[in-house]
């Protein structure tokens, strides 16, 4: 595994963090960090795209 | 001599060499974190009702420190993209990005550690706790920044409490019963998170040892051998990003629940 395919793991990772933080904010309460954590999700989401179509070349493995 | 498949991928594995001894070492890496995982759920599971902490941390400080670490991820791998089409300047830039956000990441850390090493929580006599951060010392008292709660519980779950009262307490040591730091020794909650974060942090401080060594003298090989350089620094983005994936685990494990 490259460590292309590894960032890929980590993006959908750290994606996965974002939201779960929205939705631990949410529940405490905190309106605030609870959109900025979605507002982060959709940051990393779209950053992943971006290097996925940077690295298009570069091979998976 | 020459060492064979540090470029080309080896037939039988598909790969170069230290790309698979990386991965080796991860697998090593995951049963060894994967341990200390099992035994926060154990510790945690196994607590009596009311006696695992809850807002001990602070969870701004793990906020950021996941952002500096994302973004020390991110610089890694366009280290590496930059060192594929062969921009050196590029290369340079990044990699010495990823050594300060690591730095700054290790900075916020100790500073939690002092936190943490400065707060205290003190029985007296007369059966109730003091608790908050050391102001002064001497033979005859100590003086905290913070409260005197009748109960011990009432010191675990710090996120059910709104509003509390932090003041400064003078104790006079002969009503001191036993005063205590939230070292490792304070109970199994900071027993793990100082095990955890603190291997979690010697891993940092390796990783950053090693990409200063890439981004620095090690760089010279870039002239001579690039496509080695190159695979060097994926390997080395590659426990990079390893211990950025143990961090996002630890944060919400420790900081959120």
């Amino acid at each position: 595994m490259s460590l292309k395919a590894f960032h890929l793991i980590f993006v959908t990772l750290l994606t996965s963090l974002a939201f779960g933080c929205a939705a631990w904010a949410f529940q405490a309460g905190s309106v605030v960090w609870g959109t900025t954590a979605i507002g982060a999700g959709i940051l990393v989401i779209v950053y992943g795209i971006y290097f996925l179509k940077k690295l298009k070349k570069v091979s998976f493995l | 001599m020459e060492i064979p498949y540090t470029v080309k991928n080896r037939p039988d594995t598909g790969i170069y060499n230290a790309k698979l001894g990386v991965w080796l070492f991860l697998a090593s890496e995951v049963m060894l974190f994967g341990g200390l995982f099992s035994a926060y759920v154990l510790l945690r599971v196994g607590a009596p009702e009311g006696h695992w902490p809850h807002g001990w941390l602070d969870v701004r400080f793990g906020t950021v420190n996941t952002i500096l670490l994302a973004l020390s991820a991110i610089t890694t791998l366009l280290a590496w993209a930059a060192c594929k089409v062969r921009e050196f300047g590029k290369f340079k830039f990044f990699h010495g990005c990823t050594i300060l956000l690591a730095l700054m990441f290790l900075g916020i850390k100790s500073y939690e550690y002092h936190d943490k090493w400065i707060h205290y929580e003190i029985q007296l006599k007369d059966g109730t706790f003091a608790d908050g951060h050391l102001e002064e010392q001497d033979d005859k008292q100590v003086v905290l920044h913070g409260r005197i709660v009748k109960d011990e519980k009432d010191l675990y779950d710090l996120r059910a409490q709104k509003d509390i009262q932090l003041g400064e307490v003078k104790i006079d040591r002969a009503s001191i019963v036993k005063m205590q730091n939230y070292g490792p020794w304070h109970n199994t909650f900071t027993a793990i998170y100082f095990t955890l974060t603190g291997l979690h942090a010697l891993h940092i401080l390796g990783g950053t040892l090693v990409i200063f060594y890439l981004w620095g003298p090690g760089s010279k090989m870039y002239k001579t051998d690039p496509e080695r350089f190159t695979n060097r620094i994926e390997v080395s983005g590659l426990f990079w990003h390893f211990v950025d994936l143990v961090w996002i685990f630890l944060f919400p494990v420790l900081y959120l629940t």
